[in-house]
C-alpha cells in the first residue's frame, strides 16, 4: 500500500493509558496510510480505540498519563517526536480536527468569529480585515445562511448542526492537508448528518485534503468512504477499499457488524446481535484473537496465536486466519479446521 | 444587557418591601416599650399610656409601619437609646469605616486568591498545589475569630507591628497623616480577613481550572495549535472565573457580616461593632436600623452578582 502519495503514514503506533500506575494499550500496533483526495473511514464500536487513534495523531494526550510508541509520519516529519511547540505548527495549520460533540467543543464565552479567526492568528499573517473576510467565506463554505450574523453570535445561540458547521469551519480555516473528523455526525439528527457529510466531501474536493472519518455508523461509511479500516479492541482487524470491505467482508467481526445492520429486504427478521462486550483495557487478552470470545462456536485452533494481517486481495487485509473458517451459527455447513 | 439589569433591579423592590415589613414586625415583637427605661421610673403608668397614644403606638401595625416608612424616607430612623443621638448620624460615620475596611479586604482577597487558584489548578498535584491546598484546608478549619485573635496576638502584641484597636490614631493631623494612619489601622484586619476570605475562592477557582482544562473547548483550542500559555489566558481563565464572579457580589455581603467579628476583636468603630454593642445594650432602634441595612446590603450583593454574571456570561443575558 505504500505509494508516493501517502502523505500520512502511521507505523506501528500504540497508545497506552496509565491506570492505577500500570500502562494498558488502548490501541496497539496500528498501521494506516492516508492519501490526498481520499476519505479513510475508521469503523468500530464504542471503546475500540477510534478516538484514541485520532487524539494520538493530534498529540492531544497528556504525556504524563500516556505512553505512545511507533511513528506518525506526516509529510516526512515524525509527529510523535515533536515537542508541544513543534506540534502547534501542525495542529490547526496542516491537520484540522472536527470533534464529536459540537455542543461542548466551542468556548461558550467567545463569539463565533473570534473562535474561527483564532486559528488564523497562529498560522497566518492575515490582517484583521482579511481574517474577517475569510471567516465569512468559511461560514459560507460550510453552508451557513447568514454568515455576517452568525459570526457575531455566541455558541449557545446556534443549533447543533450550525455549531458543527462552525467547528468544521475552524478545522478547515487554514486549508489543512489532513482533516480528522471524530464522529462528526453522531450528535446530530439524520437530515443534518447528510448535509454535514456533503460539506465535508465538498471541502475535500476543493482542498485536496485527506480525511480520516471516525464513526460507528456503517451507513455513513458506505456513503462517504473510499477506504475503510475496521477496528476492534484497539487493533485494526480488516482494511481495504469500501467496495472490498462492504461487498466481500472477510473478518468475522466485519461480517458480524454488517450483518447487524438493519436491511430493507429482511426487515421482519430479528437483527443479528454480537454477543458480549469489547473487553476493558485491563482485561485485554495478551495473546490470541481478541474477537474470539464473542464467536465461541469457532474452535480455538482456527485462530492464530498472534494474529497478523493477511492480504486477501490487493489492498485488502484481514487479521487472523480464522476468517477462512468462519460461518454464522445459522449458516449451512459445519465449521472445520 | 441593560434589560437584564433593569429587570433584576425591579425584582429587588418587592424584596426590599418584604424585608422591611419583616424587620419592622420583628422589632415590634421585641419585649418592652420605648418609654419605661427612658423616663422617670416613678412616672405614672397612665402617663406612659398617654405617651404611647400620642406617639401612635396603639395604632394598627400597618399604620405604624407606614409612619415608620415615611420617617425612613426622610432619613429619620429614630434616636439611639444608648447614645442619645439620631441613629442615622450614629451609623453614618461607622458605615464609612466598615466600607473602607471591607473594600480593602476584598481587594486583598482577590489579589491573593486569583493567582493562587489559577496556579494550583494549572499545576494540579505538584508541590505548590499541595501547599496551597493544605493552607486552604487548615484555614477553613479554624473559626474566623480564632484567626483574628491569633493574628492580633502575634502581629499586634508579640511583634508589635500593627495597632490593635481603633480606626485612626488620636494624634493624626493633616490629610496625608490621617490617610496613612487609617490605612495602618486596617492593614492587619484586612490581611487577616483576606487570609480567611481567599480560602473559598481558591478552592472554587482551582477546581474550575481543573474542569476547564479537560473541557472539550480547550481540546478544540489545542487542536487549533494555540500554545498552552494562551489557552490559559484566553480560554481557561475567563471560563473558570464564572463561578467566582457569581460569588463576588455575595462576598461583599459576606465581608460585611464578617466585619462583625473583625470589628469586635479589633475594637474597630464600624457597623459590626455597633451592632454587637447595640445588642448587648438592647438599643432597639439601632438594631432595627442595622438589620435593615444589612438586609438591603445582602439584596444589593445578590443584585451585583447577577449583574457581574450577566456581563461575563453571554448565556444568561435576557434577550
Amino acid at each position: 500500500m505504500e505509494t508516493a502519495s501517502n502523505f500520512l503514514n502511521i507505523k506501528d503506533v500504540s497508545t497506552a493509558f496509565k491506570i492505577n500506575g500500570q500502562y494498558y494499550d488502548a490501541i496497539s500496533h496500528i498501521n494506516l496510510q492516508v492519501q490526498h483526495d481520499e476519505i479513510l473511514a475508521i469503523v468500530g464500536e464504542s471503546g475500540c480505540g477510534k478516538s484514541t487513534l485520532a487524539t494520538t495523531i493530534m498529540g492531544l494526550h497528556d504525556p504524563a498519563e500516556t505512553k505512545i510508541s511507533g511513528e506518525v509520519d506526516f509529510e516526512g516529519t515524525d509527529l510523535l517526536k515533536l515537542d508541544e511547540k513543534g506540534y502547534n505548527q501542525f495542529r490547526g495549520a496542516k491537520i484540522g480536527m472536527i470533534f464529536q460533540d459540537p455542543l461542548s467543543a466551542l468556548n461558550p464565552l467567545k463569539r463565533i468569529e473570534e473562535q474561527i479567526s483564532e486559528v488564523m492568528d497562529y498560522h497566518t499573517d492575515l490582517s484583521a480585515e482579511d481574517k474577517h473576510n475569510r471567516v465569512i467565506e468559511l461560514l459560507n463554505q460550510v453552508g451557513i445562511v447568514n454568515p455576517q450574523r452568525t459570526a457575531r453570535q455566541f455558541p449557545h445561540e446556534l443549533s447543533g448542526g450550525m455549531r458543527q458547521r462552525v467547528i468544521i469551519a475552524i478545522a478547515i480555516a487554514c486549508k489543512p492537508d489532513l482533516i480528522i473528523a471524530d464522529e462528526p455526525t453522531t450528535a446530530l439528527d439524520v437530515t443534518i448528518q447528510a448535509q454535514i457529510l456533503d460539506v465535508l466531501r465538498d471541502i475535500q474536493k476543493e482542498n485536496h485534503a485527506g480525511i480520516i472519518l471516525i464513526t460507528h455508523d456503517l451507513g455513513v461509511v458506505a456513503e462517504t468512504a473510499d477506504r475503510v479500516a475496521v477496528m476492534y479492541a484497539g487493533q485494526i482487524v480488516e482494511q481495504g477499499t469500501a467496495e472490498q470491505v462492504f461487498n466481500t467482508p472477510e473478518h468475522p467481526y466485519t461480517r458480524s457488524l454488517l450483518r447487524s445492520m438493519p436491511q430493507r429486504d429482511n426487515e421482519n427478521d430479528d437483527l443479528y446481535v454480537i454477543k458480549g462486550n469489547v473487553p476493558s483495557l485491563q482485561k485485554m487478552p495478551a495473546k490470541g484473537d481478541r474477537f474470539a470470545p464473542r464467536i465461541p462456536w469457532v474452535p480455538a485452533e482456527a485462530h492464530e496465536e498472534n494474529p497478523t494481517m493477511h492480504e486477501v486481495a490487493p489492498g485488502h487485509e484481514v487479521r487472523c486466519t480464522c476468517y477462512k473458517h468462519f460461518q454464522f451459527p445459522d449458516e449451512q455447513g459445519s465449521v472445520t479446521v | 444587557m441593560w434589560k437584564t439589569i433593569l429587570r433584576r433591579f425591579l425584582i429587588m423592590i418587592p424584596e426590599v418591601i418584604v424585608l422591611s415589613i419583616l424587620v419592622f414586625l420583628l422589632a415590634k415583637a421585641m419585649p418592652g416599650d420605648p418609654f419605661t427605661g427612658s423616663i422617670n421610673p416613678k412616672a405614672d403608668p397612665a402617663q406612659i399610656h398617654h405617651l404611647m397614644k400620642i406617639n401612635g403606638l396603639y395604632d394598627p401595625w400597618y399604620q405604624q409601619y407606614w409612619n415608620w416608612v415615611v420617617h425612613l424616607f426622610h432619613g429619620n430612623l429614630g434616636n439611639s437609646y444608648q447614645y442619645q443621638e439620631p441613629v442615622t448620624r450614629l451609623i453614618g460615620g461607622r458605615a464609612a469605616n466598615t466600607l473602607w475596611l471591607a473594600l480593602f479586604t476584598m481587594i486583598l482577597t482577590y489579589a491573593f486568591a486569583l493567582p493562587m487558584g489559577v496556579y494550583a489548578g494549572r499545576h494540579e498535584g505538584k508541590l505548590p498545589d499541595t501547599i496551597i491546598r493544605v493552607y486552604t484546608y487548615v484555614t477553613y478549619c479554624i473559626p474566623f475569630f480564632v484567626i483574628l485573635v491569633i493574628g492580633i496576638w502575634i502581629f499586634g502584641y508579640v511583634l508589635g507591628w500593627f495597632p490593635t484597636t481603633g480606626s485612626i490614631s488620636s494624634d493624626a493631623t493633616g490629610w496625608l497623616h490621617t490617610f496613612g494612619s487609617r490605612f495602618y489601622h486596617i492593614l492587619l484586619p484586612g490581611l487577616l480577613g483576606a487570609l480567611f476570605g481567599t480560602v473559598n475562592i481558591v478552592q472554587y477557582l482551582r477546581s474550575e481550572v481543573i474542569d476547564s482544562k479537560h473541557s472539550d473547548y480547550v481540546r478544540t483550542a489545542r487542536s487549533k495549535g494555540v500554545p498552552s500559555k494562551d489557552i490559559y489566558r484566553h480560554h481557561i481563565f475567563r471560563n473558570s472565573l464564572l463561578p467566582i464572579a457569581a460569588f463576588a457580589g455575595y462576598s461583599i455581603t459576606g465581608l460585611l457580616n464578617g466585619s462583625i467579628f473583625t470589628e469586635t476583636v479589633f475594637s474597630y468603630p464600624g457597623m459590626g461593632l455597633l451592632f454587637v454593642n447595640s445588642i448587648s445594650y438592647r438599643d432597639y432602634t439601632v438594631i432595627t436600623a442595622l438589620v435593615l441595612i444589612y438586609g438591603i446590603l445582602n439584596l444589593i450583593g445578590t443584585l451585583l452578582s447577577d449583574i457581574i454574571l450577566s456581563i461575563v456570561d453571554p448565556r444568561i443575558r435576557i434577550q
